[in-house]
């Protein structure tokens, strides 16, 4: 697990170098968090936490939850989402290796549903803001609300000609349902060429890391290219109809957290299908339920939504794509073959 | 007497309908959002099975087996109606804050099940008290899961006590804490499941600690039935 939060550090500092360093200071009380609650709740259930702790499936789980939250969240989000995450959805469950659904973006969800404001109020690229934020400007506005020199969030969020911003699905989203085409959409600033200012690259960054992950073997490819491919035909195809009000695949696959979804999320080795084919069936699914969302839902965004309502398809698709036992040809019905033979 | 006690525990711990039983649980998930709520729907379950509880056992060696469930099924939705028209006269804005969830106590399995279970076969006067245990059993979980969702979530205690009691009891709300930014989780449904699962394992936890202080000096082999409606 070390080696995936390797690989998250490319992701992390463009993140930073785009939004401030409230991704990082995020991580940081996520950790310490999780720790400490990880370390409490195996000490209850009278477990060996050091084994446990010294895994960094924890520390994975804050990555998760620190990159996934807005920068500009106050700090009790934060230790809110990443107690729910490991007391509730992982250790109540069993603790590692157990729990039924991804526990990072449980809390997610959780943290969405419970707090819509403070989750939704996203950060907007620095080199588009009117006021850029120090490490003491993010470290204020997490624990205060304020920033260093006394701007509020919605300061800190207004655009070099002063409006506010939002980030690119939630403008496109906004755009479509305002009358306007994806086109005239797109002539605003927080766009470029078609794709989000900060974002591609801050999905770039997740999909080198990704590859990076995939070359040393840690995750396999059939959730990735499941994911991928699902949302390229499902966007590709609507985009075909009518290219007024649907985005471009390019758009969706490097626009709000798809690339960190497809490598570091949906690769969850306990969450997730355990059979090849039923990766990519899995991948599929969350990609198309990645765009389903994103079009016609009430949400700009849905990696999480996506990965937990595959979460629950799982024990489902598992039971469809058992392999083949050695020895027989396809699985079942030559079982029940060879026993009417013996009957006979 | 002693068997009094023997309900009395039955109804308001070792049995309890909502944490044991798990009947009637689309009321208790649905209407606990706050305390008065909770106790609102409580008290009028009580009352209905207190009620059926007494006609089915006065009526019970009168009815054929064959047509039972039918015959405690109308009882009861008779007395659900006397309720729900006692509440729309006397306490109308409760009544419209339960809404649908009052004629829907007469889904509560919790009902039928102590209708089937205890007061088929027993006297009156018994049949009478476990009504009211099992209802007062049922209330007290309504009332803890209601606490909870509306102290999280509100950040109060008995807000709109006077849907119930009347104007005066304005003054018994408590406003413990105030957020800009409520926790709305614990007012969702899935608050309602996260606070009942946490009551559930509390109750078991107890139970299992009690156990371990008490040493039982012999244990006699019981045979454990798989309905718990059917134990007493």
């Amino acid at each position: 697990m070390r080696l995936v939060m390797y690989a998250g550090i490319p992701g992390l500092a463009v993140q930073t170098w785009f939004f401030g360093w409230g991704a990082l200071i995020h991580f940081l009380i996520a950790s310490i968090t999780i720790i400490v609650t990880e370390a409490a709740i195996l000490e209850m259930r009278k477990k060996n936490f050091e084994v446990a702790i010294k895994d960094c499936s924890a520390l994975v789980t804050a990555f998760l939850i620190a990159v996934s939250i807005p920068p500009f969240a106050p700090w009790w989000i934060t230790v809110i989402g990443s107690i729910f995450a490991i007391a509730i959805v992982k250790q109540l469950y069993g603790g590692l290796g157990f729990n039924l659904f991804n526990p990072a973006m449980a809390a997610y969800v959780m943290l969405l549903i419970s707090f819509p404001v403070q989750m939704s109020t996203w950060a907007i690229p620095q080199a588009l803001s009117q006021f850029p934020q120090s490490f003491m400007d993010s470290f204020s506005i997490i624990f205060s609300g304020f920033s260093a020199d006394g701007y509020s969030i919605e300061q800190l969020r207004t655009h070099v000609d002063g409006y506010t911003m939002a980030t690119p699905l939630d403008a496109l989203k906004t755009a479509i349902s305002q009358g306007m085409t994806v086109q005239e959409s797109m002539q605003t600033s927080v766009f470029n060429n078609g794709l989000g200012v900060g974002w591609f690259w801050v999905n770039f960054a997740y999909l080198l890391g990704g590859l990076l992950l995939l070359k040393v073997n840690v995750i396999k490819w059939h959730i990735p290219v499941g994911m991928i491919a699902g949302i390229s035909v499902l966007s590709l195809f609507m985009y075909l109809i009518d290219d007024g009000i649907y985005a471009s695949p390019m758009f969706h696959l490097f626009s709000g957290g798809f690339m960190l979804g497809v490598f570091f999320i949906a690769t969850d080795p306990v969450s997730a299908t355990t059979t090849n084919r039923g990766r990519i069936i899995f991948g599929l699914g969350i990609g198309a339920w990645v765009y389903i969302i994103r079009t016609w839902g009430g949400y700009p965004d849905a990696i999480a939504f996506a990965v937990l309502i595959m979460n629950m398809g799982v024990p489902l698709i598992d039971y469809y794509t058992r392999p083949r036992t050695y020895g027989h040809r396809t699985e079942h019905k030559n079982v029940i073959k060879v026993k009417q033979i013996d009957e006979d | 007497m002693n068997q009094f006690k023997e309900l009395s525990w039955q109804g308001l711990w070792k049995n309890n309908p909502a944490i044991v039983q798990l009947l009637g649980l689309c009321p208790l998930l649905a209407v606990t959002m706050t305390v008065i709520n909770g106790l609102g729907l409580g008290l009028a379950t009580t009352l209905v099975l207190i009620g059926s509880n007494c006609t089915v056992s006065l009526v019970r060696n009168l009815v054929p087996n064959e047509i039972r469930i039918p015959v405690f099924v109308m009882v009861i939705a008779g007395f659900v109606t006397v309720v729900q028209l006692l509440m729309n006269a006397y306490t109308f804005r409760l009544y419209e804050a339960l809404g649908i969830f009052i004629p829907l106590i007469v889904t509560n399995c919790a009902i039928i099940g102590r209708a089937e279970a205890y007061a088929s076969k027993n006297p009156v006067g018994h049949a009478a008290f476990d009504g009211l245990m099992m209802g007062l059993g049922f209330t007290l979980v309504l009332l803890i899961l209601g606490g909870m969702r509306e102290l999280l979530g509100y950040g109060t205690l008995f807000s709109g006590a006077n849907l119930l009691f009347g104007e005066w009891a304005s003054v018994l709300k408590i406003t413990v804490f105030e957020s800009d930014s409520p926790f709305l989780l614990a007012i969702l449904p899935p608050g309602a499941f996260l606070g009942m699962g946490l009551l559930i394992a509390l109750k078991n936890a107890l139970d299992k600690r009690v156990e371990s202080w008490v040493v039982k000096p012999e244990q006699d082999k019981v045979v454990q039935r798989a309905r718990v409606t059917a134990e007493s």
